[in-house]
């Protein structure tokens, strides 16, 4: 084994992280390292990587035990670390990046000309022919993860952890990412592979090892588990069928509410047409930067359409600004909540109220009594995990924050809910929730836009699906046309067009 | 090419262009001498832009510069005045201090994690607290020295004088951009700009570089204390006030990005030549109220700090383009 992990321990205040866990990784395999937010993954990464120190328990490369106190001196050991975001400077050139620490030098200075070469040369072996003397940023977000990639590997050399590598590329990214990932398998390299997402782990991983609150439940090779056990494995429960395998129903008639015509804006998506019923859900899939975000971002007015009216049952609407647009009962959860949807200082609490506080008016605040009321209603209802609802929002875990804005814009009671990327980057366990929640709210008479990569999902959820590919919407499938293999087909080609 | 690089070329154009202007006007301001004049008439403020340039780049500011100059001269005066000194031991006291001062606010502004805003602001009460200690008067400088020092210029073809100072500022200049561009610990500068949490996982050994930055700054605002000095022959507390602030304009004009992280070392030196530039103009104008050369800078900041904003989200649509 190239590097073994025996009775890993290490707790904090109040929790045992991480509860005698074993774990072994060969050389050349990728092993997928899964388990719901709290699992204990993160853990185990940051005592290999250094950054956390371990209670108890061994760690060997190579038939030596290791005990790595940072990250560099991991790093130095031969354990390099790829994170979902970036870690390298968009600001400095690629050859700066790869080469940072490295320099080599002439007379005491920086010897330029054999940066780039050696940059180079790094690049060409995972077959990446670029100007390295660019800015790392002005390169895609694919292309400078391969970089982070291939400098990890050079620091290290021995055992690659990649952290939710693939969590903001696009389909075709990601297989750039995942040759080069088998290309260092093949070199011989130990990888461990943190994802959420279940279709990549089968893909590309060797073995599969998942954790639950902080015990290893199993470690077993990919290609005899299927889904469902892993699921199983995860949750320590059953999921629901439903949720996972939906029977397409039939599409069922709804009562218009919202029509869109000719809604468009030079740049962001060509002029469209949509319906949107009462109690309707309407997915929008397509590829990352096709325009399913830019869609709805115009319904919220954020910024205004150019073309265009939007009328319900009495009249038009006014959508020129997120103000004008909830004003017209419409409610919009971001797709990045860290940046767009929390205030993670603030509680549970205001963060619920905020938004329903902004729509009354600051001069008029909402009874302090009234507010808990809210609070305490919404945790209880979303089933928002917290000690209480003063609980700063920061604290919690991504998918009881995603629930915790989702109560935001409910506690406004609209009428058209835009739900952009609901489930990303947060647990299966969460996910399944969210799902739920969404046919709870429909059932209610709410209607939703729903706009999601992962397409099964999807599917789950929508009765009518817009397909959007090249900033123009492209397909719409409808009831027991929304299926999986369809929406995927009308992604891949224009001709599907309904 | 870069897109970082675009201020740069935009700074020179600019310059260039402006001087081109003036040219028309005046055609006596393309001569060997108006040039030995731009440079020795900013060299304390090239000096001081260097250091600025260094720290802007790491995502910090220092305040306190323009009070260290002002202290630097009082310090010279009184120490030559009250001591037997000779002038070349009073400067390496004085760069001793003054880089000390800055290594100081260096780590402060690294252990405490405090915004080095503020750091450099007390800095910048200190140090011109300590120069009206010393005097409040303004303390003329006599010595034999200074007078050859004040002497001391190369003659340029057309009867130009390229003076000890304005030399001092080109070679500081020079050594700015080997330093921040040939070396690791530039290279750390702009890591640190460019984003403090990955500069650290990448290895960046944050503390010291942020000290050393500093001490880089006092020791520059030391440089171009003793410059000011010799080119004004006294020392006085209430000198250079607000040059900081001046230095931050050149630095920006120079095409070096506030937040940190992109810029280049030459264009500071371009951006002090185009103030000086202005106030050329004006002088040559001789109608003109000097005011208008701060009205001037203000404009020419304001139409920097869009062309970044616009160069910024420039590169971010293209990325966004990329990605579809």
């Amino acid at each position: 084994m190239l590097l073994s992990i025996r009775s890993l321990t290490k707790t904090f205040p109040g929790t045992r992280a991480l509860d005698a866990v074993d774990f072994d990784l060969a050389a050349g395999e990728v092993h997928a390292l899964l388990g719901e937010n709290g699992a204990g993954k993160s853990t185990l990464i940051k005592c290999l990587t250094g950054a956390y120190l371990r209670d108890g328990g061994t760690i060997t490369l190579d038939a030596a035990p290791i005990d790595p106190k940072s990250t560099v001196e991991a790093q130095d050991l031969g354990i390099g670390t790829v994170y979902q975001e970036v870690n390298l400077l968009p600001n400095l050139t690629v050859a700066q990046n790869l080469i940072f620490g490295r320099e080599p030098r002439r007379f005491g200075l920086i010897d330029n000309r054999a940066m780039r070469a050696e940059a180079r040369a790094m690049l060409a072996q995972y077959g990446l022919d670029i100007d390295v003397s660019r800015d790392l940023g002005s390169y895609s977000v694919a292309i400078q993860q391969i970089i982070a990639i291939a400098r990890a590997v050079a620091l290290s050399g021995k055992v690659l952890i990649l952290d939710e590598p693939t969590a903001s590329l696009d389909a075709r990214e990601v297989q750039m990412v995942f040759e080069v990932v088998r290309g260092l398998r093949a070199r011989g390299l130990g990888i461990i592979f943190v994802s959420h997402f279940l279709d990549q782990v089968f893909e590309l991983s060797d073995r599969i090892t998942v954790l639950r609150n902080g015990r290893k439940i199993t470690t077993e090779r990919t290609a005899d588990l299927d889904r469902m056990a892993l699921i199983e494995h995860m949750l320590g429960r059953a999921l629901e069928d439903e949720i996972l395998h939906p029977a397409p129903e039939a599409a069922a008639e709804h009562a218009p509410l919202l029509e869109f015509q000719g809604f468009g804006r030079n740049g962001m998506i060509a002029p469209f047409d949509l319906k949107i019923g009462a109690g309707e859900v309407v997915g929008l899939a397509g590829l990352l930067g096709a325009g399913r975000t830019e869609s709805a971002q115009l319904m919220f007015g954020t910024p205004p359409a150019q073309d265009g009216t939007a009328r319900d049952g009495s009249g038009p609407l006014d959508l020129h600004s997120p103000r004008a647009a909830i004003a017209a009962g419409f409610g919009f959860v971001p797709e990045d909540r860290k940046t767009d949807g929390i205030i993670a200082d603030l509680s549970i609490r205001e963060n619920i109220i905020l938004g329903l506080q902004a729509r009354q008016g600051w001069a008029r605040p909402i009874p302090r009594a009234e507010q808990n009321r809210l609070a305490d209603d919404f945790i209880r209802r979303l089933d928002i995990r917290t000690s209480g609802r003063e609980k700063p929002i920061g604290e919690l875990s991504g998918g009881n924050q995603q629930k915790a804005v989702l109560a935001r814009w409910l506690a406004m009671n609209p009428r058209f809910l835009i739900l952009d990327e609901p489930t990303r980057g947060i647990d299966v366990g969460a996910h399944a929730e969210i799902l739920r929640l969404i046919h709870d709210l429909t059932d209610a008479g709410m209607s939703l836009l729903v706009i999601s990569s992962e397409i099964d999902e999807l599917v789950a959820v929508a009765d009518r699906v817009i397909v959007v590919r090249d900033r123009r919407h492209v397909a719409e499938l409808t009831g027991p046309r929304v299926t999986a293999d369809a929406i995927m087909r009308a992604i891949a080609t224009p001709e599907e067009a309904a | 090419m870069n897109a970082r690089a675009l201020p740069l070329y935009a700074t020179i154009a600019i310059f260039l262009v402006a001087y081109l202007l003036c040219w028309l006007q005046f055609p006596n301001i393309l001569s060997t001498r108006v040039i030995g004049n731009l440079l020795t008439d900013n060299a304390y403020l090239g000096i001081v832009a260097v250091g600025m340039t260094l720290v802007i780049l790491s995502g910090g500011i220092d305040l306190s510069v323009g009070s260290v100059i002002a202290f630097s001269g009082v310090f010279i005066a009184v120490l030559l005045r009250d001591t037997s000194l000779h002038p070349l031991v009073v400067f390496a006291l004085l760069l001793a201090l003054t880089t000390t001062f800055g290594a100081a606010m260096g780590f402060l502004i690294d252990r405490l994690a405090m915004p080095a805003f503020i750091v450099t602001l007390a800095g910048m009460f200190l140090a011109r607290g300590a120069a009206y200690m010393l005097s409040i008067d303004s303390v003329p400088i006599q010595h034999p020295f200074y007078e050859t020092l004040q002497r001391a210029y190369w003659l340029m073809p057309g009867k130009g004088r390229l003076t000890l100072i304005g030399v001092t500022m080109l070679a500081t200049v020079l050594a700015g951009m080997i330093l921040a561009h040939r070396t690791r610990f530039g290279t750390s500068l702009y890591a640190l700009g460019g984003g403090e949490a990955t500069a650290r996982l990448m290895g960046v050994r944050q503390g010291r570089t942020t000290m050393l930055v500093y001490a880089f700054s006092g020791l520059m605002a030391g440089l171009s204390g003793i410059v000011f000095s010799v080119y004004t022959g006294s020392g006085y507390s209430l000198a250079t006030v607000g040059t900081e602030l001046t230095a931050i304009a050149a630095v920006v004009i120079g095409g070096t990005l506030l937040t940190g992280g992109a810029g280049y070392v030459f264009g500071t030196l371009v951006g002090v030549l185009t103030m000086g530039l202005i106030q050329t103009y004006i002088v040559f104008d001789g109608t003109l109220s000097s005011w208008w050369t701060k009205i001037v800078i203000g404009v020419l900041l304001l139409l920097f700090i869009l062309l970044q904003n616009g160069l910024v989200k420039l590169s971010r649509s293209r990325l966004a383009g990329d990605a579809a």
